[in-house]
């Protein structure tokens, strides 16, 4: 298959563990030759340097958003993409990154000076507080399995 | 003479976020600021008030790739703080998941990360399957990954954010059906190890520099949960003392804290438990690398990479070992005794390198402070040092930007950074 005819596939991790691209590459060790045949990975950090930022029919949002750049990059990806999954329960949830916005006011007046010197938003998100969301995967991390029949349910979709 | 500024947002094919900025002036690098630049989590902050048998669970969501190794360090440091003494079955089993983690995550490693470099790729799935050596290296790449995955969720229930494991004991132990199985797999990825240390061997890539080693270096045979803390320059200590020795430094750029050694830069991971502790490694492992050894100790940091693939050796023999010669039955999770005030600290090597839990008790079994000293921390400021000397080298045959960043990336690399892991705390001391 020419590599204009395969499916796009961006990944991308924001705040988080990244549990869930280790997985991804674990759920690799018995696909990636068919994987090999039928997806560009054409943004996915964890696997190659030469990264194309374009257009994805996939795009996989690990984390929350923790900083307004986050939101901005996100919203970016999603106006980019055909399919938008958020996979892992941090882009799910918003949990656990975004323990801080369940902290005492105590816990909150210790690491408030934090969240302003790094510019992060006073309460972290989950994706879809920003944008739309066509498939969720949740877990922490992800199940394989249930990452596997998403995939290739998408697969069947984005080929019919 | 050449003036630039160079930055490198991403960081690509490590874990985690990293992003770099380098000055030259006349010729000269004049500032490098390695940042790590994932928003802080802040583990230790939500760990207060948290119930003691909640906190390895808690901390392993530090960083997923180094979760099996968050859970270990995490139940050694509240075991010591409730007065338990481990079953021998049980460090048996912990042995055996921070094995597996060794061989998937150093596979990962060395495989996806920095092996495309040595091949001229960009990624390794692009090495070319017509080529017979590159085709069997990526048959072997996803293969031995996937027998690490194997053994840790044998033993641990999952290589990501083990299961198994608790403060006390395991809830669940390998049949032997699963522990046969595990035991074939591990002969059968042997004869890919070995080409893996083959390549790394004879990979082009050298950097030599000076620094100070440190490691945890177990009492009899190579490990990387027990003994005392070693130091290039011949110093011990115990794990308790661990503070003492080292230092804190601010790297106000940086979403993360960097330590010092008597005040200057060290390294911890792979390198330095080989350079302290190569004659310690599995007899079977020894009797294959032969001649390899003899690199060791070594100060080029790209061997950093070939002492990852001779722990994947080690970790296979020594599991094969554990697995051959235990039956492992059920056992009763043991239980402490929580006082007021009690302290505990764990330590022990994660695949990159020393990694230090401390907690504090508080009144009914709470936490009420909690410390976390991750491998890369500890390796910043050599990065750092190590990219200026790079790229000074660099500069005296050429000003190409783009050969420039790709040799500092490939350096990097060498040292397998967690950024994920680097990124959690809040104590920082911020300079005005």
């Amino acid at each position: 298959m020419e590599n204009s005819e395969k499916i796009k596939i961006g990944w991308f991790s924001f705040s988080c563990c990244e549990d869930n691209t280790v997985v991804m590459t674990e759920v690799m060790n018995d696909h990636w030759q068919e994987w090999k045949k039928i997806f560009d990975f054409r943004h996915v950090r964890v696997l190659k340097s030469k990264n194309i930022y374009d257009a994805f029919d996939i795009a996989f949002i690990e984390g929350a958003m923790a900083g307004a750049d986050q939101e901005e990059s996100v919203k970016d990806i999603r106006s980019r993409s055909k399919k938008l999954v958020a996979v892992g329960a941090c882009a799910v949830t918003g949990l656990p990154s975004g323990q801080r916005n369940n902290f005492t006011p105590e816990q909150r007046e210790a690491i408030d000076f934090l969240v302003t010197r790094f510019g992060a938003l006073p309460s972290v998100k989950k994706v879809s507080d920003v944008v739309k969301v066509d498939v969720e995967i949740p877990g922490c991390p992800m199940s394989p399995e249930v990452f596997l029949e998403k995939v290739n349910s998408l697969v069947t979709e984005l080929r019919s | 003479m050449h003036s630039f500024d160079l930055s490198l947002e991403h960081i690509t094919k490590v874990e985690g976020n990293a992003s770099l900025k380098l000055k030259v002036e006349d010729g000269k690098v004049t500032d490098v600021k390695f940042a790590i630049v994932e928003y802080k989590r802040f583990f230790t902050e939500a760990l207060k008030n948290k119930a003691i048998n909640a906190v390895p669970g808690h901390l392993a969501r530090i960083c997923g790739t180094c979760s099996n190794a968050h859970i270990i360090c995490s139940i050694e440091a509240c075991e010591d703080a409730l007065g338990i003494t481990p079953s021998e079955q049980t460090k048996l089993l912990r042995s055996l998941v921070v094995h597996g983690l060794i061989i998937r995550d150093h596979a990962l490693h060395l495989y996806l990360f920095s092996m495309p470099d040595i091949f001229g790729k960009d990624a390794f799935l692009d090495l070319d399957e017509s080529d017979s050596v590159q085709h069997q290296l990526l048959h072997d790449g996803f293969d031995t990954k996937s027998v690490g995955n194997f053994l840790a969720t044998l033993v641990a229930g999952r290589s990501v954010h083990a299961t198994y494991p608790v403060v006390g004991g395991f809830l669940k132990f390998p049949d032997q059906a699963g522990v046969d199985e595990a035991i074939a797999k591990l002969k059968n990825i042997r004869p890919a190890v070995l080409r893996l240390v083959e390549v790394f061997k004879n990979a082009p890539f050298h950097f030599d520099r000076q620094t100070k080693f440190m490691a945890l270096v177990p009492e009899k045979s190579f490990g990387y949960i027990n003994g005392q803390i070693e130091t290039s320059v011949g110093e011990k200590f115990a794990e308790k003392d661990f503070r003492g020795h080292l230092e804190h430094t601010v790297l106000p750029y940086s979403e993360a804290s960097a330590y010092t050694y008597h005040g200057e830069s060290y390294m911890v991971g792979a390198l330095a438990r080989v350079n302290l502790a190569k004659d310690k490694l599995h007899p079977e492992t020894k009797k294959s690398l032969g001649e390899t050894l003899d690199l060791f100790p070594s100060t080029d940091i790209y061997h950093n990479n070939l002492a990852q693939a001779i722990e994947i050796l080690h970790s296979v023999d020594e599991s094969i070992d554990i697995l051959s010669n235990n039956k492992f039955v059920t056992e009763p999770i043991l239980k402490g005794e929580a006082k007021d005030g009690a302290v505990g600290v764990g330590v022990i090597e994660a695949p990159r390198g020393t990694l230090y839990h401390k907690i504090v008790l508080g009144a009914d079994n709470k936490v009420k402070e909690g410390e976390v000293v991750v491998p890369t921390g500890q390796n910043q400021v050599n990065i750092e040092k190590d990219i200026a000397t790079l790229v000074n080298g660099l500069l005296e045959k050429t000003d190409d930007k783009e050969l420039i960043s790709l040799e500092i990336e490939k350096l990097i690399r060498a040292y397998d950074p967690c950024m994920s892991c680097a990124s959690h705390f809040l104590k920082v001391e911020w300079e005005e």
